[in-house]
C-alpha cells in the first residue's frame, strides 16, 4: 500500500516537473535541437531553396574551406578582434572599474555616464561612429587636423576599420566596468592593510592582492569576450554598409566585409552564404564551424568558473 | 543623520610632518583620480554630445567640419518623424519588444522555478543545456529556422518569427531568473506547502511577489534584447517595409539620405534615447540583473 502510494507520489512529482519545464522543453526541441541536426544535414547536401536538395558529402565542407574567398578573411579578422579588441577591453574595463572605485565625489554621476554607451542599441551607436569617423567631415577627423595629427580612413581604410571598431567596443565597455566594480569592492580590505604594513608600493599591492582576487573575474572577462567577439555581427556589418555606401532595399547587393574584407566576422558569411548566395549547405557549415567553437569556449567558461554561477549578461 | 550633524567637530590639533605629506598626497590622488575621471567621462560622453548637436544642424552645415549648430533646426526631428515609415518601425518595435517580454517572462517563470528549486534527475544537465543555448549566436540554426518559417509556414515579412519563440522560455533570462530565485529560502516554500498549497499556488501566491525585483531585471534585459534587434528583422522582416524595426529601418535611413548626416544623426537619436530613458527609470532593477548573473550572486 505505502509502496504504492510512493510510486504515484513520485510520478506525480515527475509530471509536476515536466509541466513546469515544458514551455522550455518544447522550445529547446523546436527551436534548438531540431535546427541543430538540420543544420549538421543539410551541411551534406546541395540546396539552394528551390530545386530539391541533392546529397553532396563533404563538397561543401571542401568548398568553405578551400574555394569560398570570404572564410579565411573571416578566420583572421576574428583572430586579430579576438587577441587586440578582448585584451584592450579587458585592460581597459579593468582600469574604469579601477578608477571608478577610487572617485569619491560625484560617483554616481560618473558611474552612469561611463555606463551609458554600453546601452546605445549596435545599430545606433555604429551609426553614430560611422558618423563620427567620417573620413573628412567626421568630428574626429577635424580634431585631430586641428592638433596638427594624421586623420586616418577608419571605416573606409582597410588597415583602419579594425581600431575603428575596436574604438566603438572601448567606448561600450559599461559591462566590464560593472564586472570588475564588484570584484574590485570584494577584495578583502585586511589584505590591502597587511601588504600596506609591509611597505609595498602601489603597483605591489595591485600585482600581489589585487589581481590574484579577481583573476576569476578576469578569466571570466576573457572568455566571454572572445565568445562576444567571434559572434559579433551588426557592428561591422552596418560598419561595413554606410562606409561603402550602399543603399539598403531590393535588388541592391552587397559585398559583405567592406572595405576590402577587412570587416569580415563568421556570422555575417552564413548571411552571405544563406541569404545572398542561396548555398544553403555551404552557409550551414559556416553554422557549425561557430557553434563548435563557441561551444569550445563556454565549455571552458564552465568549467574555470567553477560551473554554473558564472555567466554572461547581456543585452 | 543627526548623528553626523551632531558629532563635535575635532579642534584640529598641531598637524605632525608626516601627516602633513600623507594629507598631502591625498589631496594629490583625489586630483588625480578625478582629472582621469573627467577625462573617461569626456571619452563616454562626447559622441552623444557631438551625434546630438550634428542632429540639430541645417543641410548645408551638417557637411561642415563645424561641431555646433549656426542654427538650431529642431525641425529636423519633424522630418524624420514625416519620413515614410517611421512611425510605422516606431509601432513594430514597441509590437516586437512588449510582447517579446510578456511572453518570456510568462514561459521562463516556470522553468527557472522547476531548475532553481524542484529535485530531479537531469537538473543540472537542463541547467548546462541553458547555458550553452545562452551562448550561441542565432546564426548557428538559422538556415532551418528560416526554412520552417518563410517556406512552411509561409511567415516571412512578418513580425511572427521572432515573437513567438519568445513564448517558450529564453536561455537567458531562465538562468538569470533561477539564480534570483536560488537566493528566496526554502522555508517559505515549505510554510505554503505545509499550508496546503500546490507548486502552482506556492509559484503564484509565495514566490512571484518576492522574485518582483528578478522579473524586472528579466523584462528590462528582454525588452533592450528586442529593440536592438537587427539580425532578426533582417532575416524576417527585410522583404516587407510594413514590418521592419527601428533598428532594421534606421539603416534603410541612412541610404535615403546619403549625405544629410543631420537626418540620420536625428533618427540614431530617436533610436536611442527609448533605451536610455527605461535605463534611468529602471537603474535599479537593471543593475541587480548584471550583477546577478555577471557575479557570484
Amino acid at each position: 500500500m505505502t509502496t504504492l502510494t510512493l510510486a504515484a507520489k513520485r510520478r506525480r512529482a515527475a509530471l509536476r516537473t515536466l509541466a513546469f519545464l515544458s514551455p522550455w522543453l518544447i522550445g529547446f526541441a523546436v527551436f534548438f535541437a531540431y535546427p541543430l541536426l538540420s543544420t549538421v544535414y543539410f551541411s551534406f547536401l546541395h540546396y539552394d531553396g528551390f530545386r530539391p536538395p541533392t546529397w553532396s558529402g563533404t563538397k561543401n565542407w571542401t568548398y568553405v574551406a578551400e574555394n569560398y574567398p570570404l572564410f579565411w578573411p573571416a578566420v583572421r579578422n576574428t583572430l586579430w578582434l579576438g587577441l587586440v579588441t578582448v585584451s584592450l577591453r579587458v585592460v581597459f574595463g579593468l582600469g574604469v572599474g579601477l578608477l571608478v572605485t577610487k572617485i569619491k565625489t560625484g560617483t554616481g554621476v560618473f558611474r552612469t555616464l561611463f555606463y551609458l554607451p554600453y546601452l546605445a542599441p549596435p545599430v545606433a551607436a555604429t551609426m553614430a561612429f560611422a558618423f563620427l569617423l567620417n573620413p573628412g567631415t567626421g568630428p574626429v577627423d577635424s580634431l585631430l587636423e586641428r592638433a596638427g595629427l594624421p586623420a586616418p580612413g577608419w571605416f573606409s581604410d582597410p588597415a583602419w576599420s579594425k581600431p575603428a571598431l575596436t574604438l566603438l567596443a572601448l567606448w561600450g565597455v559599461g559591462d566590464l566596468m560593472v564586472l570588475f566594480m564588484a570584484a574590485l569592492l570584494d577584495v578583502p580590505q585586511e589584505q590591502y592593510e597587511a601588504a600596506e604594513l609591509d611597505g609595498a608600493s602601489a603597483w605591489q599591492r595591485f600585482r600581489y592582492v589585487t589581481l590574484p582576487n579577481i583573476a576569476p573575474i578576469v578569466l571570466f572577462a576573457v572568455v566571454t569576450g572572445v565568445i562576444q567577439t567571434m559572434q559579433c555581427y551588426t557592428q561591422p556589418l552596418i560598419a561595413g554598409k554606410v562606409a561603402s555606401g550602399v543603399i539598403q532595399g531590393a535588388g541592391t547587393r552587397f559585398e559583405p566585409g567592406y572595405p576590402d574584407r577587412s570587416t569580415l566576422t563568421l556570422p555575417q558569411l552564413v548571411y552571405n552564404l544563406g541569404f545572398q548566395r542561396f548555398d544553403y549547405g555551404a552557409a550551414c557549415v559556416v553554422a557549425l564551424v561557430l557553434f563548435a567553437l563557441s561551444m569550445l569556449f563556454t565549455a571552458v567558461l564552465m568549467r574555470r568558473g567553477g560551473g554554473l554561477d558564472l555567466a554572461g549578461d547581456r543585452p | 543623520m543627526t548623528d553626523v550633524l551632531d558629532r563635535p567637530v575635532t579642534p584640529s590639533a598641531p598637524v605632525a610632518p608626516g601627516e602633513r605629506t600623507a594629507r598631502r598626497r591625498a589631496v594629490l590622488e583625489w586630483i588625480a583620480v578625478h582629472s582621469l575621471g573627467v577625462a573617461a567621462a569626456l571619452f563616454f560622453t562626447l559622441p552623444f554630445v557631438f551625434v546630438f548637436l550634428t542632429s540639430l544642424m541645417s543641410d548645408a552645415q551638417a557637411l561642415s567640419r563645424d561641431l555646433v549648430p549656426h542654427t538650431w533646426e529642431w525641425g529636423n526631428y519633424r522630418k524624420v518623424f514625416d519620413t515614410p515609415g517611421f512611425l510605422t518601425w516606431w509601432k513594430n518595435t514597441l509590437v516586437y519588444a512588449s510582447a517579446g517580454t510578456v511572453l518570456t517572462v510568462v514561459s521562463s517563470v516556470p522553468v527557472a522555478y522547476a531548475l532553481a528549486k524542484f529535485r530531479f534527475r537531469g537538473r543540472s544537465l537542463c541547467l548546462m543545456l541553458v547555458i550553452s543555448m545562452m551562448m550561441l549566436p542565432p546564426q548557428v540554426v538559422i538556415i532551418p529556422m528560416y526554412l520552417f518559417w518563410a517556406k512552411q509556414l509561409d511567415l516571412s515579412g512578418t513580425l511572427w518569427p521572432l515573437i513567438v519563440p519568445m513564448a517558450f522560455g529564453d536561455a537567458f533570462s531562465v538562468f538569470l531568473l533561477r539564480q534570483f530565485l536560488l537566493t528566496i529560502p526554502d522555508e517559505y516554500l515549505d510554510a505554503a506547502r505545509v499550508d496546503g498549497c500546490g507548486e502552482l499556488r506556492t509559484l503564484l501566491r509565495v514566490v512571484l511577489p518576492m522574485a518582483r525585483p528578478g522579473i524586472a531585471a528579466v523584462a528590462i534585459f528582454q525588452f533592450f534584447t528586442a529593440w536592438n534587434d537587427y539580425f532578426g528583422p533582417q532575416i524576417y522582416a527585410s522583404e516587407n517595409p510594413g514590418a521592419w524595426t527601428l533598428s532594421y529601418g534606421l539603416e534603410s535611413f541612412k541610404g535615403a539620405h546619403h549625405t544629410d548626416w543631420n537626418l540620420t544623426m536625428a533618427a540614431t537619436v530617436l533610436v536611442m534615447a527609448p533605451v536610455i530613458l527605461v535605463f534611468f527609470f529602471a537603474q535599479k532593477a537593471f543593475v541587480r540583473g548584471v550583477t546577478l548573473t555577471g557575479v557570484k550572486g
